[in-house]
């Protein structure tokens, strides 16, 4: 068994239902997201289209995380899942290094490596990953690649002829995350601008830490003993000033 | 930010969440360059052990295992740090998963250290018997096993050489960063760790011999060279990978690192290769140590800026 995603760009309609089941379902911190939705203006007016792009782990078969972390926090599962093991994670980060996907962020909460494990905690009871369900349109096609008869395999014969792709194969990474109906100008991210300012409700291009913005490097030694005491980090929502100005930050250190 | 100078026609990002900024920072400069200094100094005092006579170098023996484990420890100190659960590090000895260069650089690195601790403790216990004070077990346990000093000294320098190469095989291994893929990022790692080196052994070299400064004038001028050779190499010429070019593009054209880039490779290698050469004939101890201070500056805005600019480009 070997479990992937196919999300057909035809049908997604930029709702955001899927980033915010995963967010719930997950208990995904805020400043963090295992799945977002990028909105990609394209042309010259009037000559303009909106599309919108979910991207969240490609669960690779030769991922580059399982193979840089050293302490196989990062690991398969026998249906092809890359899980993470939060207890082992030590927060070198290196497996953000890794993936060329941009997929992995270290939790704020817990100071340890995260990332989209297709909701493995609900596929190990049966159920749909909770991005799928949710879903309108049925955007999102989640099943096993290696059955023929699954919904995903039969989508991906019956889409061959008008291209699936994945991100990034030059990577040889094999990812497990299938796109039908997207292009260069929406799953390479050479291909768009990032303009500051253009963006629809804020102004935010980079986060201005990596992991828990509330504690610097003497709270990780003294975190065992202490606890987070009445830090809450919801100093993350306090957006205002940390837009305009932002060009980049080196985080965490 | 790169993205914000890459040549796309026609298509922007209109609505998306934050990007992580700069991941590994100038804790992980710090890191490298320290571990360049700590091995550095190994393989050149090996390399003028070889030339020379130990009594052209009479505190060698116990400097060069000092530094060596004053500057690994700065690196072991600086890569514990920057992990983010820092007492989880025992996992990579508990649950070490060899496919990762980490784990097996964080062993190797403290072997190293470890057979560094054993030189450096046979080395003073040898040459300061009453340090730190008179009847120190310490020190007479080092003395008491002295001969052992030259017996484990070749491992050591063997060992040496891949505690210096295994950061470029992690770099490798990141695989998100196009920049540090190139093969010379190995050759780098070594040219940086001889430039270190001599660099850290000219400044306590003041009553060696004319002949050993000459050489370590040498060794630091043949790496500020093929040093500076390497970076303009692959800053000009040697990427195909568009990730890489975008980059290297935005250095290129006046982006936040190219001032610090430059500095790195006029103050860290061209200023200190013709001081290096013109000492080699005059032996001018105060522009030896000038060359080298400026060296290690220029070395460590070297990596800084290698290390940080891949991150800046936007991975989805």
């Amino acid at each position: 068994m070997k479990l992937g995603f196919l999300v057909d760009l035809n049908l997604c309609m930029g709702c955001k239902g899927c980033e915010i089941a995963c967010k719930v379902e997950n208990n995904v911190p805020l400043s963090s997201w295992r799945l977002r939705v990028k909105y990609i203006d394209i042309g010259t007016f009037p000559d303009t289209s909106r599309n919108f792009t979910p991207l969240r782990c490609n669960h690779c078969e030769s991922a580059p995380c399982e193979r840089i972390c050293p302490v196989s926090a990062l690991h398969y599962l026998e249906n092809g899942i890359v899980n993470v093991d939060s207890a082992r994670c030590i927060g070198c980060a290196g497996c953000m290094m890794a993936c060329p996907y941009g997929a992995i962020y270290m939790d704020p909460e817990t100071n340890t490596a995260d990332k989209c494990t297709y909701c493995a905690h609900r596929i190990e009871s049966g159920m749909m990953p909770a991005c799928v369900v949710i879903c309108p349109v049925e955007a999102n096609i989640f099943g096993d690649v290696e059955d023929d008869t699954s919904h995903i395999s039969q989508y991906i014969m019956a889409h061959q002829g008008s291209g699936v792709q994945v991100r990034k194969p030059e990577k040889n990474t094999n990812p497990k995350h299938y796109y039908v109906g997207g292009g260069t100008q929406t799953l390479d991210p050479l291909a768009h601008q990032r303009i500051e300012g253009y963006n629809l409700f804020n102004n935010v291009t980079h986060l201005k830490h990596v992991g828990d913005p509330n504690h610097g490097v003497l709270d990780r030694f003294l975190a065992p003993f202490v606890g987070h005491g009445e830090h809450d980090n919801t100093s993350m929502m306090d957006w205002a000033e940390d837009g305009k100005s932002e060009t980049h930050q080196e985080g965490g250190h | 930010m790169v993205e914000s100078t890459i040549h796309a026609t026609q298509a922007v990002v209109t609505l998306d969440v934050p990007l992580p900024g700069i991941i590994w920072g100038w804790m992980i400069t710090l890191n490298m360059w320290a571990k360049s200094v700590g091995t550095g100094v190994i393989l050149v005092g090996a390399f003028l052990l070889y030339r020379h006579k130990k009594e052209e170098m009479p505190n060698l023996r116990w400097v060069m295992p000092l530094i060596a484990f004053i500057f690994l420890n700065i690196f072991l100190l600086f890569t514990l740090t920057d992990l983010h659960q820092p007492y989880r590090m025992i996992n990579i000895f508990l649950h070490p998963h060899w496919t990762s260069a980490i784990t097996v650089g964080a062993w190797m690195a403290s072997l190293f250290t470890g057979l560094i601790t054993i030189m450096l403790i046979i080395g003073i216990g040898d040459a300061f018997p009453n340090i730190p004070f008179k009847g120190c077990k310490i020190t007479a346990f080092g003395r008491s096993i002295s001969p052992f000093y030259e017996k484990i000294f070749p491992f050591v320098v063997f060992l040496a050489i891949p505690v210096t190469l295994y950061t470029a095989i992690i770099m490798a291994e990141s695989s998100a960063r196009e920049l540090w893929q190139a093969p010379a990022e190995v050759m780098q790692m070594m040219w940086a760790a001889l430039l270190a080196g001599s660099s850290a052994l000219i400044l306590v070299s003041g009553n060696w011999s004319k002949e050993s400064r000459r050489d370590l004038a040498l060794v630091l001028a043949i790496a500020t060279f093929f040093s500076f050779l390497m970076y303009m190499g692959e800053y000009f010429f040697s990427f195909k990978s568009a990730e890489a070019e975008a980059t290297l593009a935005y250095v290129h054209s006046g982006g936040a690192y190219n001032v610090e880039f430059w500095f790195g490779m006029v103050l860290g290698f061209i200023v200190p290769f013709f001081l290096a050469v013109s000492t080699m004939k005059s032996d001018n101890k105060t522009l030896l140590r000038f060359a080298a201070i400026l060296a290690l500056i220029g070395l460590y805005m070297a990596k800084d800026v290698w290390l940080k600019i891949p991150q800046m480009l936007p991975l989805s």
